[in-house]
């Protein structure tokens, strides 16, 4: 800082601290804020309850008020830029809150609709020869497995191949390629997979072909990008010292690859591909035009029609049969038990992924 | 074991940048050599030539020889990982495997390579591999432990441990001792000292006094100029470089007067 | 920094290991193999879809030609994920602004996972949501938008009385892009870098200023990819809307709220495809023949603008 002896008097403000601002000066009392919210809260409460109002409605305005309240009290005590900073402060709070609503309205919807079906013979039945109520989810929660897992065979050594490709050889044009289709994967709409199989399997198989194979194609195409991803990702993060520590023991490089790298890096590939199947178990569409749906035991995936849990619960729905409502709780229970597998498998990628990630430390 | 190393007329490229010029050097065997200069001057450059881990780095490549004992290091057909399989190399920053125990870092150069070894004598190895790296006192109780453990410096050893467990010619070393405290340092030259009785060993060093404990021979890098490549000003007895250096620039870097 | 040495660089023949010739070969084959399959998805549904694009006119359902028949239903298509976004992309961001500015730290990463947990439920489920619960909730709303609102085109109604309408769809569609747009978004603010956060703090910025100085221009970019790439999913995304819409048809509209709904290409070939033979088959591969382009392009668009940013990330 240069303090200029000329001209003291031109800028007192610059070379001066302003000084006199107190540090206390012009905030809210605390638990304003909160206070306020309650007060809103409770005059919508109110407002549902006594003066029978929708809660939507309600809700909103509990919200508005507060919002409007606390914005011009602060802006009066605590100037325009805090109380802009209050109601942006508000808002992304209530984003937040409001996108948490779809989500637990449906655990809650899935879970309260779905535990109906909850027996023994849900589980343990096929829908052969049912027609009304009963029948049972066995053999769609099979054909879930078997699909899904041949799906699970074919991307993941094709997916970290690839990526291994990418992270410890791939140079040049070629490389750059394939990370760049592999990004445009990512995107493919899954019904768009799936006619892509079931164009596949046409000229393999004749018009109408279905089965069980090329639904796992289908997922397949879904799952091999998210591998990749997730598998390049890691192998990125094991530090090149492990690698040079190896080749300075003279281990030839694709032993280095084998039992180096990728032991260091298994942690994380597995919870990317246990997340690559959560992603694909749910898949509907694909399996819609390829694996189709038929009633009884199929266990066969190059011979015919293959039940999965969504198109299961898909045709429930949609094309009820004599009891609706038997129908309807087939479709809900099924939803239940994909909802609970879902949840499941990103559960434990996150126990995996913490558990046995390599203490590097 | 301990072989000797002749290095003539040594251009080490990274791509087209020259980034070590014109090197000709004799490494002793059973002594220790060691490097110094300033940054940059190309000393880690030269040392990872010496067992082929330069190429690793992608269009790099040298030209001139590197010759062990007999051996044209890089002659037509010469595998780079049987270079690297009689020149075992210690790294600046300790890295034992993180999915390996103590033991299997020990092991790990004939295990990695699928080399199978009765029960008893690959016991045998790793004690006498730890005992050589001066650990074993320190780990014999908890071998299946994993290796990182171990604090910074018994890391080290452990690398070096596992370095010499696969039984090369010449160890290098780079900058060994750069990350560990003074105790961890005094135990790590006490073990150069130790093995150099068999093996050859290079160290790269930007720690005069311990190039000049631990060495027999010291050589000085240096660069003419920014962008410019590195090169060898001289080498010679370690106690003559620290003495009465023949080369000007060799004694303005060690007494301090470098720039 | 380039030396002047003419000598030619020496090839150094080095001999190559079975081992490594066999697994650099595998691996760089897999890597190959994608492209082809890639490739093979075009291939296989250009000539799935060919019969179509050669058929008469009055071959193809509706009898009005292929141009006629996709056209609806790429405006459905476009109208219900373009709108989507419209509500997700400020949602999104005002997320992932609370997840990593305004929560607790400590609890941060929990509410990051709950987001993702959305991500997870599959698309029928969401189906099944949509239709059951969130298309009755949406009845009274919507004939108090069509009567109170009803000169914007949108709400023109009559309202539906099942609510399974173009903007139950788009809600549901809204809700599925939501946490990848978040993700990506939340990614580039938790890298903002730590000094230009502090610079603005440190001339006595408010949160929101400091948001608006440092993360916001740091994350503009990630933001339009994140978004593209939301609008490549929306625009897919199948079973949900299917489910949704499924009672309805409809031609070109804009009207969100009423039973007359154009639906979606993807929604279409789900519907249509147990019982489609021949040309009728064809004609929906076409249909996916579209939908496949269009999300191509908008993927590339999307990866293009996030990877643009990387560039200038310093982290490698
Ligand atoms: N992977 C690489 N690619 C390109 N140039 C490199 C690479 N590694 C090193 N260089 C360059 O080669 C020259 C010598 O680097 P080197 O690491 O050998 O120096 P050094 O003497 O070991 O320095 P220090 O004492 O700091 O470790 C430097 O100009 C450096 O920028
Ligand atoms: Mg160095």
């Amino acid at each position: 800082m240069s303090t200029s002896l000329t001209t003291p008097e031109r800028d007192p403000d610059l070379h001066t601290p302003l000084g006199g601002v107190s540090l206390t000066a012009g905030q809210l009392p605390r638990g304003a804020a909160p206070g306020t919210l309650v007060a809103a809260a409770v005059a919508g409460l109110l407002l549902w309850l006594l003066a029978g109002w929708a809660v939507v409605p309600c809700a909103l305005l509990a919200a508005a008020s507060y919002v409007v309240i606390v914005y011009t009290w602060s802006r009066a005590v605590e100037g325009p830029r805090k109380a802009t900073d209050r109601f942006v402060t508000a808002l992304v709070s209530g984003a937040f809150l409001l996108a948490l609503l779809p989500l637990v309205s449906v655990i809650v919807t899935v879970v309260s609709r779905g535990a109906a079906r909850f027996d023994a013979e849900f589980f343990t039945n096929s829908m052969l020869g049912v027609t009304g109520e009963g029948g049972g989810i066995y053999h769609a929660m099979m054909g879930t497995l078997i699909i899904t897992g041949l799906a699970t065979l074919i991307s993941v050594p094709i997916g970290m191949l690839t990526a291994i490709y990418l992270v410890e050889y791939g140079r040049g044009k070629l490389a750059k390629a394939i990370t760049f289709f592999v990004d445009v994967m990512t995107g493919i709409p899954s019904i768009v997979a799936g006619l892509f199989a079931y164009a596949l399997f046409v000229m393999m198989f004749g018009p109408g072909v279905r089965m069980g194979l090329a639904g796992a194609v289908a997922l397949s195409v879904l799952m091999i990008p998210t591998v990749v991803r997730s598998t390049e990702e890691m192998l990125k993060l094991v530090p090149n010292e492990l690698r040079e520590a190896s080749y300075a023991l003279a281990v030839p490089k694709w032993r280095t690859i084998l039992k180096v790298v990728l032991p260091t890096a298994l942690a994380g590939i597995a919870t990317g591909v246990t997340l690559a199947i959560a992603r694909v178990i749910g898949e509907t569409a694909p399996l819609l035009v390829t694996a189709g749906l038929t009633d009884g035991d199929n266990f066969d995936p190059t011979d015919g029609r293959m039940t999965t849990l969504s198109v299961f619960s898909y045709y429930e729905y949609q094309s009820p049969g004599l009891f609706a409502e038997a129908s309807f709780d087939r479709a809900w229970g099924a939803a239940l038990v994909l909802m609970i597998i879902v949840m499941l498998l990103n559960l434990v990628a996150r126990v995996i992924s913490k558990l046995f990630a390599p203490k590097t430390r | 074991m301990a072989k000797r190393i002749e290095v003539k007329d040594l251009d080490i490229y990274y791509d087209k940048f020259l980034a070590v010029q014109g090197v000709s050097m004799t490494i002793q065997p059973r002594s220790v050599t060691a490097l110094i200069g300033p940054s940059g001057c190309g000393k880690s450059t030269f040392l990872r030539t010496l067992n082929r881990m330069h190429e690793l780095v992608p269009n790099a490549r040298v030209e001139g020889s590197v010759v062990m004992d007999d051996d044209d290091l890089y002659g037509p057909n010469v595998d780079p990982v049987n270079v690297r399989r009689q020149i075992g190399m210690v790294f600046q920053r300790a890295n034992p495997f993180p999915t390996m125990s103590i033991y299997d870092n020990v092991a790990a150069g004939l295990k990695l390579n699928n080399k199978r070894l009765k029960k008893s004598d690959m016991d045998d190895l790793v004690e006498r591999s730890l005992k050589s790296a001066n650990l074993w006192e320190e780990v014999k109780d908890r071998l299946h432990k994993p290796g990182s453990g171990l604090s910074g410096g018994q890391q080290q050893r452990l690398c070096i441990a596992r370095a010499i467990a696969v039984q090369p010619e010449v160890l290098l070393m780079d900058e060994p001792c750069s990350a560990l405290d003074p105790i961890s340092t005094q135990a790590i030259e006490d073990l150069m000292l130790e093995l150099k009785a068999n093996y050859t060993i290079v160290i790269v060093t930007h720690n005069m006094q311990q190039a000049a404990r631990v060495s027999d021979t010291t050589g000085f890098f240096n660069l003419q100029g920014v962008g410019k490549p590195g090169e060898l000003v001289e080498i010679d007895e370690t106690t003559r470089i620290f003495s009465t250096p023949s080369q000007k620039a060799t004694e303005d870097y060690i007494s301090g007067r470098f720039g | 920094m380039a030396s002047s040495t003419e000598a030619p660089p020496r090839k150094n023949r080095v001999p190559r290991r079975p081992g490594d010739r066999i697994f650099a070969g595998v691996s760089t084959g897999s890597g190959v193999l994608i492209l082809v399959a890639l490739a093979g998805v075009a291939v296989f549904l250009v000539t799935e879809a060919w019969p179509a694009l050669t058929a008469p006119a009055e071959d193809i359902p509706g009898g009005q030609g292929l141009v006629v028949y996709i056209w609806p239903l790429l405006f459905g298509t476009l109208i219900s994920a373009v709108l989507a976004l419209v509500i997700a992309v400020p949602l999104a961001v005002a997320i992932a602004l609370f997840i990593t500015y305004y929560a607790p730290r400590s609890i941060a990463k929990a509410l990051g996972y709950i987001i993702d947990l959305l991500a997870a439920v599959p698309s029928i489920i969401f189906g099944l949501w949509g239709m059951n619960v969130l298309a009755p909730v949406t009845v009274d709303p919507a004939s108090w938008l069509s009567q109170h609102l009803g000169w914007i085109p949108f709400f023109a109604g009559p309202p539906s009385s099942t609510g399974r309408t173009m903007l139950v769809a788009i809600i549901v569609l809204a809700v599925m892009v939501l946490p990848i747009i978040t993700a990506v978004v939340r990614e580039a603010f938790t890298q903002t870098p730590q000094l230009h956060q502090e610079a603005a703090l440190a001339i006595g910025a408010t949160r929101w200023e400091m948001i608006r100085m440092a993360a916001l221009p740091f994350g503009r970019s990630s933001i339009i990819g994140a978004s593209m790439l939301g609008l490549g999913r929306a625009l897919g995304e199948t079973m949900a809307v299917a489910m949704v819409l499924s009672a309805s048809a409809g031609g070109i509209t804009f009207n969100l709220i009423s039973s007359e709904n154009p639906p979606t290409i993807a929604a279409n070939i789900a519907l249509q495809f147990p019982e489609a033979t021949g040309v009728g088959m064809h004609t929906l591969i076409a249909s996916g023949l579209v939908l496949f382009a269009i999300t191509l392009v908008v993927n590339m668009i999307a990866r293009a603008v996030i990877n643009r940013r990387k560039d200038f990330d310093g982290a490698n």
